[in-house]
């Protein structure tokens, strides 16, 4: 697969008032690749994320989203709701469901843009045409291939706010994903999931990453998933870049190790990996 | 369980009970002081007070002991809630037989004026459960399905009577040529409204929403030259069936008596304005229906659940607010355009805001988003005022209580039952854990 540049963010700062959470970031994503932003709490990773998904303006900085065959999009001057038509999709580190509607209605809100337009603003379907029948059937079946993917077929007609923690996870990125993202942002996945969720995660994600080509930005604190499964590798520290690249060069810088440990580590490099504990 | 018994029990101990009514009383002893306590009397040298002092000693004496019997018996059910047994069933129940119901319900309405003991008054008074229940419906839109809080309705009810009183009187337009219009112009306040509003939710919608129909009113009560002001506007053209009219004589054409070769009755005009009103209802139903099952009904619901998330997901939150905002107006004016025709007379005194509190407990009493629980709210809400007529004086008081039951009891409506939009395995029925 060739590796194009999926998203180039240049120069991105973010200040609230006098304070900057993000100075001068420059990153890039990949298509086809899973890019993990790590960094200690309150590094401005997910202030990363608003930024890029439309939630803040930057103060600062230009966020260029580029689609092969398309015309790149600059996302710090769309709305929200644009950058996610133009192709990016993101998660939440509190999930944020729709926990009064079904699983499978969570995943057909997703697809929302497609279904509106082939029921002509309602009134296809306010008419019962089939043009809209049958986009609806289609949708249903395209969300139920992703609810047997993440095991949740059974639970489809359940109310999404009752599932259990971990499956509300999952459906949440069968959600993101039900949008047809070219870019899929996960802030934190794993948060909150035992080992055996947190491995079937990382199957997940790398199955996604490979079959659907897309890119993945990823926010994660547990070593093992961002370890063994990203391709790339960039760690914040109070809102600046201190390292960017492959996971075993990032594991062995030692600025990084001293973000995460602080000025006097004296431990192996590698005990860091599991659980950041020395 | 073992846990909740015992938390039960200690509730029984009397230092409890007597700290929870000592502090309940403080607080009666405090809000009667003024409301009870005092008293003023028009004498001949002005107005001076009287002082109850038996009349605050009993009130405080009554909340004592209701308080000490409650917090007791709190004890002994081992339990935080009055709980009706079987009724917390109903909701199921009535979903099951959902469709039998509903049958049911339509051919009861639609055979209610013929039967025989079915007099004027009842009819007329049906009709009025009717426009509320196309009303709430409506509302149900905004409320129960986008989850904006509306305390506004009233205005749309009234643009909506005020255009066809407009057109009808100025310009002579029929009823039925004016009911589209009359929604359209509903519709179009409602997006007027929805705009500056969209970034508030809650307390603040609310707030700005019955503003906005105290504006409405109040413009309604001092543009004279064309509202007629406080006045009104009178002769209002009835409605007809396809022409006929339901007056004794007519002017050009027939009158519906002379077609049909009855004899003139003024019930005619009653029982035909109890189906026009009974279909209207019946056609916001099947849309609102239809209308939650279509993309932009789940993406009120999931912009009522998360509306970050639906930003997220690509739905532009502008454009689906508005439509709420618009077709709940909608058919506000559509029951306003109705209400005008009905009464031939209106004036801004049927658009103040108890109206809109009305409609809203309805949609709340109901449960947010129930079609048959709008009907059953709107029922009790409009017949308990008139079943205790006699007892005039204590029939707000009655009719609090009763709002108060029910949230006791049914803290999200009579009927809050969410059924999803659509379903993999529909016969298979949903376990509840």
């Amino acid at each position: 697969m060739t590796v194009s540049e999926l998203l180039r963010v240049e120069h991105l700062t973010m200040e609230f008032g006098g304070l900057v959470a993000i100075e001068d970031l420059s990153f890039s994503a990949a298509q086809g690749e899973i890019t993990a932003i790590i960094g200690p709490n309150g590094a401005g990773k997910t202030t990363v994320f608003n930024c890029l998904t439309g939630f803040y303006k930057p103060t600062v900085g230009r966020l260029t989203f580029s689609v092969l065959g398309r015309d790149p999009v600059y996302l710090e001057r769309m709305e929200g709701f644009r950058i996610a038509r133009a192709g990016v999709a993101r998660t939440f580190q509190n999930i944020r469901l729709f926990p009064a509607m079904s699983v499978l209605e969570n995943l057909i809100v997703a697809q929302h843009n497609e279904l509106m337009r082939a029921s002509l603003f309602s009134v296809a379907g306010l008419l019962g045409l089939s043009r809209y029948r049958d986009a609806e059937s289609g949708a249903v079946k395209f969300a139920s291939q992703w609810l047997e993917r993440i095991g949740l077929l059974p639970d489809a007609d359940r109310q999404a706010g009752e599932l259990p923690y971990g499956d509300q996870r999952r459906l949440e990125i069968a959600r993101a994903m039900c949008s047809k993202p070219t870019l899929l942002c996960l802030d934190e996945p794993a948060a909150g999931l035992n080992r055996n969720e947190s491995a079937a995660l990382n199957k997940l994600l790398r199955n996604i990453c490979d079959t659907y080509g897309i890119g993945i930005l990823l926010i994660e604190h547990d070593m093992s998933v961002v370890m063994n499964i990203s391709d790339h590798i960039v760690v914040l520290d109070y809102g600046k870049k201190i390292s960017d690249g492959s996971p075993v060069s990032v594991r062995h810088d030692p600025r990084v190790i001293r973000a995460y440990l602080g000025e006097e580590a004296e431990c192996d490099p590698g005990a860091v990996e599991p659980g950041l504990s020395c | 369980m073992a846990n909740q018994s015992s938390l039960g029990l200690e509730k029984l101990r009397a230092s409890t009970v007597l700290k929870e009514a000592g502090l309940a009383s403080l607080v009666a002893l405090v809000l009667a002081l003024p409301l009870i306590g005092f008293r003023t009397v028009g004498g001949g040298d002005g107005l001076s007070f009287e002082f109850r002092w038996e009349a605050l000693v009993v009130s405080v004496v009554i909340v004592f002991l209701g308080r000490s019997l409650v917090t007791a018996m709190h004890g002994v059910w081992r339990l935080n809630r009055f709980s009706l047994p079987g009724f917390q069933r109903f909701g199921s129940v009535i979903e099951r037989r959902q469709v039998l119901l509903i049958l049911g319900i339509i051919v009861l309405a639609l055979l209610f004026p013929l039967m025989p003991e079915v007099d004027r008054r009842a009819v007329d008074l049906a009709t009025l459960v009717l426009i509320y229940v196309m009303l709430g419906w409506g509302l149900n839109i905004v409320v129960g399905l986008a989850g904006l809080l509306d305390l506004g309705y009233v205005a749309f009810y009234a643009v909506g009577a005020y255009t066809f009183a407009l057109l009808g009187t100025v310009y002579d337009w029929s009823f039925w040529g004016c009911l589209p219009i009359a929604g359209a112009v509903a519709a179009m306040f409602g997006i007027l409204l929805g705009y500056p509003v969209l970034r508030l939710r809650g307390d603040y919608l609310a707030i700005v929403t019955l503003g906005f129909g105290e504006i409405i009113r109040v413009v309604l009560t001092n543009w004279v030259a064309l509202s007629g002001g406080p006045n009104g506007i009178a002769g209002i053209p009835r409605p007809t069936l396809f022409g006929l009219e339901f007056t004794r004589r007519t002017r050009e054409g027939h009158s519906f008596h002379e077609y049909f070769d009855l004899p003139f009755s003024g019930d005619h005009r009653i029982i035909f304005l109890y189906y026009v009103i009974l279909i209207l209802a019946l056609i916001t139903n099947i849309f609102v229906l239809r209308i939650r099952k279509l993309p932009i009904g789940r993406a009120w619901e999931a912009l009522r659940e998360d509306e970050i998330a639906c930003r997220s997901l690509g739905i532009n939150p502008v454009n689906t607010k508005l439509s709420a905002f618009a077709l709940g107006a909608m058919f506000g004016g559509f029951a306003g355009a109705f209400f005008a025709s009905r009464n031939g007379f209106i004036s801004p005194e049927s658009f103040t805001f108890i109206e809109s509190a009305i409609v809203l407990s309805i949609v709340v009493l109901g449960g947010m988003g129930s079609q048959i629980g709008v009907v059953l709210a709107a029922a009790a809400i409009v017949l308990l005022p008139e079943a205790l007529r006699e007892f005039s004086e204590y029939r707000m008081l009655v009719f609090g209580l009763a709002m108060v039951l029910v949230m006791v009891w049914r803290p999200r409506g009579l009927l809050a039952h969410r059924r999803p939009t659509l379903m993999l395995n529909p016969s298979r029925p949903i376990a509840p854990k």
